[in-house]
């Protein structure tokens, strides 16, 4: 940072308090639950950590919550493709309704998107007594969980793309479509290496949500253990159960993946500035 | 050929392929996944009449379930806007080591899955916790209290006023702050009367996102809520009560008060931000 201008110089003394209570309050508010996860999960050491990872109900929910995040995040970032193409390639009626309704999940509370796809799929659901029928459960199994971690999801993708392929314009695919390429070849030689840090960036993001959804799984899962728990799911059973090693053990997985996640962000956002559309996370 | 008088076209031409089948593959996705399981939501509530919905709705239990998320997640976002401001002012405005390190970590809430976070802060403020045993021979207790339910409330909706605030903090020209202290203004009166008024609409932005996300958090509540009746029972888990209970249309009911209230509060925001923002340009 060069030398601020005068006008904008705040008495020192002023500067290093102002420092003082943000670094403080983003240390109580955010660096202080962070570090209690890793010494809570190591507090009886590192056998006890391991040991509170290596059961079997554990390894299901791993196994689990990479399913559910393997179904969710590619049907996410295909739907973000065709609705970005959609909205920002063509000029149609009710474009800026489409796009309030593909932000809408994000104003959703969790819990009402597990509790709507049991209004629809639930025993008392609207289709739940005839898919039952028909030997289908959705509610309290795996589909129901990919169901709502999708709906919480959803626009993680498509709002990453839309801001930045409506900037760019579609000069250079109008170029190569009079050229005589076709739709696909387009797609694929101009607009996807175009957008390719942005895609990046949006799945990031949608695969840390898919992975952490904890209100809306939790709605539909019915906890099942080695079953239907994800990982989420697996610490609040095990904390529940007063296995606080094993359940801040699962926990540390999750909050370092979650390190992972920033880390990549930060550094996506640090080089390809230009090349991401600034967006809000929620 | 006869003169033709062009109608409204629903889309306008484009040299690009793929409108049909793009808009067309969105319009079934949302539908499947948001539209009609929001059309349960707005449906079922009713099915056991008008009187039903009421009695919920104005049962205690429920009210003061609503009262205490919607009353603890203004309180939390009002602490956010006014820390959140102070922390977005600091990192754009000051240089100091760690610095970077502290803008990543701004993002924390938003990665880290919610149940981790959960428990993490029910162990902190727990009269056994770092800072619950800090508090507990001033008799102050944050677990199992209402206050619990703000403090994770303050975690989830932290970034929210940051990120809003920060940009419009860099592309405040210097030029004005130069203007004014030129004119004689001291550094208070024209932070007071020059930026705060700039960074106004963006502040009101981070505090209406920060409170739509609180009103509807679960997973990092529960656990430090101890989720007693009356006290600090919030309204997504009266919802999943009802959902156990099998009591769908009660359930129903109140995730669509809670939806239609966040709209109203939303809508005033965006209300009161018109305002502010339109007073800025006179």
């Amino acid at each position: 940072m060069s030398a601020p201008s005068p006008a904008r110089r705040d008495p020192p003394l002023l500067v290093a308090a102002l420092i003082i209570l943000a670094v403080g309050y983003l240390g109580l508010v955010v660096f202080l639950p962070l570090l209690t996860v890793f010494i809570e999960a190591l507090r009886k050491g590192i056998e006890a950590y391991f040991s509170g990872i290596n059961q079997s109900e554990v390894w299901s929910a791993i196994k689990l919550t990479l399913i559910v995040a393997g179904v969710a995040v590619p049907l996410n970032t295909v739907f973000g493709l065709a609705a970005a193409w959609t909205v920002t390639r063509f000029d149609f009626w009710g474009k800026n309704l489409l796009v309030t309704i593909i932000d809408l999940p994000f104003s959703i509370s969790p819990v009402i998107s597990g509790l709507i796809y049991v209004l629809l799929y639930g025993a008392n659901g609207w289709f739940g007594p005839q898919l039952q029928e028909m030997g289908i459960q959705v509610i309290f199994n795996i589909t129901g969980i990919i169901l709502a971690t999708t709906l919480v999801t959803l626009p993680f993708v498509a709002r990453e793309l839309i801001p930045l392929m409506q900037a760019q314009g579609s000069d250079e695919e109008a170029a190569a479509t009079t050229l005589g390429a076709n739709g696909w070849r387009t797609f694929f030689l101009i607009t996807l290496p175009n957008i390719k840090w942005a895609l990046m960036y949006g799945v990031l993001l949608c695969t840390a949500r898919a992975m952490g959804e904890f209100g809306a799984v939790s709605v539909v899962s019915g906890k099942i253990r080695g079953f239907t728990a994800t990982m989420p799911l697996q610490v609040e059973i095990l904390y529940n159960e007063y296995n606080f090693v094993a359940a801040f053990a699962v926990a540390s997985l999750l909050a370092l993946f979650a390190l992972i996640t920033l880390a990549v962000k930060t550094v996506l956002e640090a080089r390809f500035a230009d090349e991401l559309a600034a967006q809000r996370w929620r | 050929m006869t003169a033709v008088v062009r109608p409204r076209r629903f889309v306008e031409p484009s040299a690009l392929p793929g409108f049909g089948p793009a808009l067309g593959f969105t319009m079934v996705y949302l539908s499947f996944f948001l539209l009609l399981p929001l059309a349960a939501l707005v449906l079922r509530p009713w099915e056991h009449g008008f009187g039903h919905v009421w009695s919920v709705i104005t049962e205690r239990r429920t009210l003061d379930a609503l009262k205490l998320s919607f009353g603890a997640a203004f309180l939390a976002a009002c602490l956010n806007a006014v820390f959140g401001t102070i922390v977005a002012w600091v990192l754009v405005r000051y240089d100091f080591p760690g610095k970077r390190l502290l803008d990543a970590f701004v993002d924390l809430p938003f990665a880290l899955p919610t149940a981790v976070a959960g428990i993490a802060l029910a162990t902190i403020y727990a009269p056994t916790g770092m800072i619950g045993a800090l508090l507990d021979p001033y008799h102050i207790q944050i677990a199992y209290t209402p206050l619990g339910v703000m403090v994770a409330l303050v975690f989830v909706g932290f970034p929210f006023v940051v990120r809003a605030i920060q940009p419009v903090l860099e592309d405040l020209h210097v030029e004005v702050e130069e203007a004014a202290a030129t004119l004689g203004a001291s550094r208070l009166r024209t932070i007071a009367l020059v930026v705060f008024p700039a960074i106004l609409p963006a502040l009101l932005t981070g505090f209406s996102l920060s409170m739509a996300r609180a009103v509807g958090e679960y997973g990092s509540v529960i656990f430090i809520a101890g989720n007693i009746q009356n006290v600090s029972e919030i309204a997504p888990l009266l919802i999943i009560m009802h959902l156990e209970e099998f009591d769908y249309a009660g359930a129903a009911a109140i995730g669509l008060v809670m939806l239609l209230i966040s709209a109203v509060t939303l809508f005033a925001l965006n209300g009161v931000q018109a305002l502010v923002a339109r007073r800025g340009l006179r």
